[in-house]
C-alpha cells in the first residue's frame, strides 16, 4: 500500500486546513443510537496526516498517557502505509479503536501540538480512530501469544485499566485472568459510554483480540464477594494482582424527592440503556422510564451521555442543568457541541434543590435555584453561590443525577490490609503497588472519577511494574 | 452457563431450582443473594440463595413467577442452564446468639429465612419459624424448616392449614407468651407483611431485621437503583444490606418504588404470552403436578 514518501515543506503543511469529521446529521442522530462520528475517508486521513510538522522533539507524545509514537504513525498514514501505522499504534496502545473515540485529545496530545499555537492541531484522535478501524476490518490479527513465563496474574475488573494491563502482561507471556463482575467485559465502555459514541461491537472486537493473545476473561465474579484478594493469592495461586474495579457508588445530591419513581443516577440510567439495551424494550427485557421531559444535573461527560441518551429516547426537551458556568464544565467540548446540535437544552448556573412528585410517587418536576460565581474554592474554580429568591421549577418526569461517584467498599471491606485514603480509594506507591506486596491498582479505584485513557495509562504502567515484580523472582 | 441439576414445583407458580455454581456456593452464607440473567437480552434480577451445598458446588433458588424473567427462569428444567449467575452478593446475616429467635417468612420469603434459621440454630439459638401463605399449597418449605427449627407455625389466610390468620397475629401470640420471651425477629416476604411485623415488634422493643427486595440492576453498588431510606439515611440494599433494622426502614417508599415498572412488566408479560403460541403454562402445569 506504500505510495510515496511525503516531502512537503513545513510551510506547505501549515497551509492545509484541519479536516473535519463527517457526522450523522444532528436532526437524524437525535433519534437513533448509531455512532455520531462516521470516520475519515482514506484520502482525507492522508491529507490530515500531512498537517503534522514531524517535530523532532514531539510534544504531542508527552501529552499521551500511554506514550503513542504519534509523529511515527501519522507519517505512516501520510505515506499510505496503514499496516505500519497500525503496528506503531498497537505497540503502545492495545485499544486504539476505543481511545480514538473517547479520549479527550484536545486536552492531551492535541493540546501539546505545536500547530495549536498558531491555528489548530493535527487531528490525532481522528487519525487514531481511522487507523484502528482500518486495522480491524483489513488485517488479520498480528497477535501471537508469546512463550509462557509460568507466572499468573489476576486482573480485577474488565474495564479500560484492567483490559490494558491484561493485554500488556499477556504480550510478555504472563498468564492473565480478568475477573469481571458484570456479564460482559468492558466496564464503563459497555455500561457507561453510549452506543452512539462507542459502538459495543468495537469493544467486543478489541476484547476478542486480547483473548487471542491468551487473556482469559471470567465474567460474573465480584472480587470481595466471590473471591477475596487473599484467596486469589493464597488459594487460587496468582503471583500478582492488578485491582481496577472502577469508580463505584453513585453520589446523590441528598435533596428531597430522590426516592420518587423516575429519579435515576446516571449510572443506573446508562446501565439500563447501554449494558441492558433498554432502548430496545420490549425486544430486550430491561425497562427504562421514557418521558417527554427529562432533566439531568451535572457538567461532565457522564451527564452529557445521559442527556443525549434521554434525547434519543424521545425527550423533548432534554435539559441539562449545571451549577457552575460553561467554562467550568468538565465535559469535552465536542460532547457539549454535539448535545446542543441534537437539541439538548443546557442551562448553566442552575442547581436543583428539590424534586417534586405526584400523589402516586412519580417525578413531576424539579425545583431549582439560580447561581452566581463567587470566590475560587478548593478546586480553584469559582464557587457557585445561590441567588436568593431565584427559585423556579422545570417540569419533568425523569430526573437524572450525574454528579459523581464515591469508592465502592466491596473489595476493601474484605481486605482490611489494603490501605485506603480518607475517601476510600486505594493508596499506591510510584510503582502502582498497594500496601499489600504483589497487589497493584489503577484506574478510578485509585484516582476517583477520571477518564478512560488515564485508566489505560495506569493499566499500562502497572503492567510494566508487575512485569518487573515478577521478573525479580517472587 | 450455570446448569440446573434439579427443578420442581414447591407451590403453584413457585419453583425450586438447584443450580451448579461452585464459586458462589463456596462463599455462601445466610443472607446472601445472587443476580441472575436467564437469556441473552434478558433482565438481571436479584434472588436470595435459599440453600447451598459446598461439596456438590450447588446453590438452591426458590423463585415465584411474578414477571417475564421469573417466568423464563421457572420454565427451565433439569439439564437446561441459567445464562448468568453472579454472587454471593450482599452482606451476610449477622448471626449472633440472641436466645429465642422468631423468623417470619411470607410466601417465597420463607426461602430467605430458611438459611438464616439454619445459621441461627447452629449458633445455639432457639429458633421458631412462622411461615405464611394464602392457603395450604402456598406454605412452602415447612418440612425443611421442621428439620432444623425448634418450632414451626404455618399460617394460612383461609385456615386450610395450621394457624388461621396472618403471620403477624401468630407472632404477637408468641411475643405475648411470658414463658418463652422473644429476643429477636428476622423477617422476609412481601413489603406489607414486613412492615406489619415491624409494627408488632416496635413497641415491644424487640430487635427486628428485615430482608429487603428492592429493584436492582448490577447488585454491586454501581447503579443505586436499590436505594432505601433506613433511619433517614440513604442505603444501597446491595452493598449495605439487603438486611436492615426493620424499625428504621421506610417501607412505604420501598413499596412504592417496587411499582415503578409495573406497566413495563405487564407489556413484557403480554408479549411473552403472545409470542409463544405453544407456550406451556407453568401455573396450570404446577397445579396439576401438585394435585397428583
Amino acid at each position: 500500500m506504500r505510495l510515496m514518501a511525503t516531502t512537503m515543506t513545513p510551510a506547505e503543511r501549515m497551509k492545509i486546513p484541519r479536516q473535519s469529521m463527517p457526522e450523522q446529521p444532528a436532526e437524524v442522530r437525535a433519534h437513533n443510537f448509531q455512532e455520531v462520528n462516521c470516520g475519515l475517508a482514506l484520502e482525507v486521513a492522508r491529507l490530515e496526516a500531512e498537517r503534522c510538522l514531524r517535530c523532532k522533539d514531539a510534544k504531542c507524545v508527552t501529552g499521551c498517557p500511554v506514550g503513542v509514537n504519534i509523529p511515527g504513525f501519522l507519517d505512516a498514514v501520510a505515506e499510505g502505509d496503514l499496516n505500519k501505522a497500525a503496528d506503531i499504534l498497537y505497540s503502545a496502545n492495545v485499544l486504539p479503536g476505543i481511545t480514538g473515540r473517547v479520549c479527550p485529545q484536545e486536552r492531551q496530545c492535541e493540546s501539546q501540538c505545536i500547530r495549536a499555537k498558531k491555528s489548530t492541531s493535527a487531528a490525532v484522535g481522528y487519525l487514531e480512530r481511522f487507523v484502528a478501524d482500518w486495522a480491524r476490518e483489513n488485517r488479520p490479527d498480528q497477535y501471537v501469544a508469546p512463550p509462557p513465563t509460568g507466572k499468573r496474574v489476576a486482573v480485577v475488573g474488565g474495564g479500560p485499566a484492567g483490559l490494558t494491563c491484561a493485554g500488556e502482561l499477556a504480550k510478555k507471556g504472563h498468564a492473565v485472568t480478568v475477573f469481571e463482575a458484570l456479564h460482559k467485559p468492558g466496564g464503563v465502555l459497555v455500561y457507561g459510554i453510549p452506543e452512539f459514541r462507542l459502538p459495543k461491537r468495537i469493544v467486543e472486537i478489541e476484547v476478542d483480540k486480547l483473548r487471542k493473545l491468551g487473556v482469559e476473561i471470567v465474567c460474573n465474579v465480584v472480587i470481595g464477594q466471590t473471591y477475596t484478594i487473599r484467596g486469589l493469592l493464597d488459594e487460587e495461586g496468582f503471583d500478582a494482582i492488578f485491582i481496577a474495579n472502577g469508580a463505584g457508588l453513585p453520589v446523590f445530591q441528598g435533596i428531597a424527592g430522590e426516592h420518587l419513581k423516575g429519579v435515576y443516577s446516571a449510572n443506573e440510567y446508562l446501565t439500563r440503556v447501554n449494558l441492558m439495551g433498554a432502548f430496545r424494550f420490549p425486544e430486550n427485557d430491561t425497562p427504562v422510564v421514557r418521558s417527554t421531559q427529562v432533566v439531568v444535573v451535572g457538567g461532565g461527560n457522564t451527564a452529557m451521555d445521559a442527556v443525549r441518551t434521554a434525547r434519543r429516547l424521545g425527550a423533548d426537551p432534554a435539559t441539562l442543568v449545571y451549577r457552575r458556568s460553561r467554562e467550568e464544565m468538565p465535559a469535552r467540548g465536542e460532547e457539549v457541541r454535539h448535545a446542543e446540535e441534537e437539541g439538548v437544552r443546557i442551562d448553566v448556573l442552575v442547581n436543583p434543590i428539590q424534586i417534586l412528585g405526584t400523589d402516586d410517587g412519580w417525578v413531576r418536576g424539579v425545583r431549582c435555584v439560580r447561581m452566581a460565581l463567587g470566590e475560587p474554592d478548593s478546586s480553584g474554580r469559582r464557587a457557585p453561590v445561590e441567588i436568593p429568591g431565584s427559585e423556579f421549577e422545570i417540569p419533568c418526569q425523569v430526573f437524572i443525577e450525574a454528579i459523581g461517584t464515591r469508592a465502592n467498599p466491596l473489595l476493601t471491606q474484605t481486605t482490611p490490609e489494603l490501605k485506603v485514603n480518607r475517601k476510600g480509594y486505594l493508596e499506591t506507591d510510584e510503582d502502582s503497588m498497594t500496601s499489600v506486596p504483589g497487589v497493584f491498582a489503577g484506574g478510578d479505584i485509585v484516582r476517583g472519577s477520571a477518564t478512560v485513557i488515564l485508566a489505560m495509562g495506569d493499566g499500562k504502567r502497572s503492567a510494566a511494574a508487575i512485569d518487573r515484580y515478577l521478573q525479580a523472582g517472587k | 452457563m450455570f446448569p440446573i441439576c434439579e427443578a420442581r414445583w414447591l407451590a403453584p407458580s413457585v419453583r425450586w431450582l438447584k443450580v451448579e455454581a461452585p464459586r458462589v456456593s463456596a462463599r455462601h452464607r445466610p443472607g446472601h443473594f445472587v443476580i441472575v440473567r436467564v437469556v441473552e437480552n434478558g433482565e438481571r434480577i436479584p434472588l436470595t440463595i435459599a440453600d447451598s451445598d459446598r461439596e456438590a458446588g450447588t446453590i438452591t433458588l426458590v423463585v415465584q413467577v411474578v414477571g417475564a424473567t421469573t417466568e423464563r427462569l421457572c420454565s427451565l428444567e433439569a439439564g437446561e442452564a441459567v445464562l448468568d449467575v453472579v454472587g454471593p452478593l450482599g452482606r451476610p446475616t449477622e448471626i449472633e446468639r440472641f436466645g429465642h429467635v422468631v423468623l417470619v417468612g411470607g410466601g417465597v420469603g420463607t426461602a430467605v429465612i430458611y438459611p438464616q434459621a439454619a445459621g441461627l440454630k447452629a449458633h445455639g439459638n432457639r429458633v421458631s419459624a412462622v411461615i405464611g401463605g394464602r392457603s395450604k399449597p402456598y406454605v412452602i418449605m415447612e418440612d425443611a424448616l421442621r428439620a432444623i427449627c425448634d418450632a414451626v407455625y404455618p399460617c394460612t389466610d383461609d385456615g386450610s392449614h395450621g394457624f388461621h390468620g396472618f403471620v403477624t397475629v401468630k407472632l404477637g401470640e408468641l411475643i405475648d407468651d411470658p414463658a418463652d420471651p422473644v429476643d429477636a425477629v428476622l423477617t422476609a416476604g412481601p413489603v406489607p407483611m414486613m412492615r406489619a411485623v415491624a409494627n408488632v415488634t416496635r413497641e415491644k422493643k424487640i430487635r427486628t431485621i428485615a430482608s429487603l427486595n428492592p429493584i436492582m440492576v448490577d447488585g454491586t453498588g454501581m447503579c443505586g437503583g436499590c436505594r432505601v431510606m433506613v433511619g433517614g439515611q440513604m442505603k444501597f440494599a446491595c452493598v449495605d444490606g439487603p438486611e436492615f433494622d426493620a424499625h428504621q426502614v421506610d417501607f412505604g417508599e420501598l413499596a412504592d418504588r417496587l411499582t415503578a415498572y409495573r406497566g413495563h412488566e405487564k407489556a413484557l408479560w403480554e408479549r411473552l404470552r403472545g409470542e409463544a403460541k405453544d407456550h406451556r403454562c407453568n401455573l396450570a402445569e404446577a397445579e396439576k403436578a401438585l394435585k397428583s
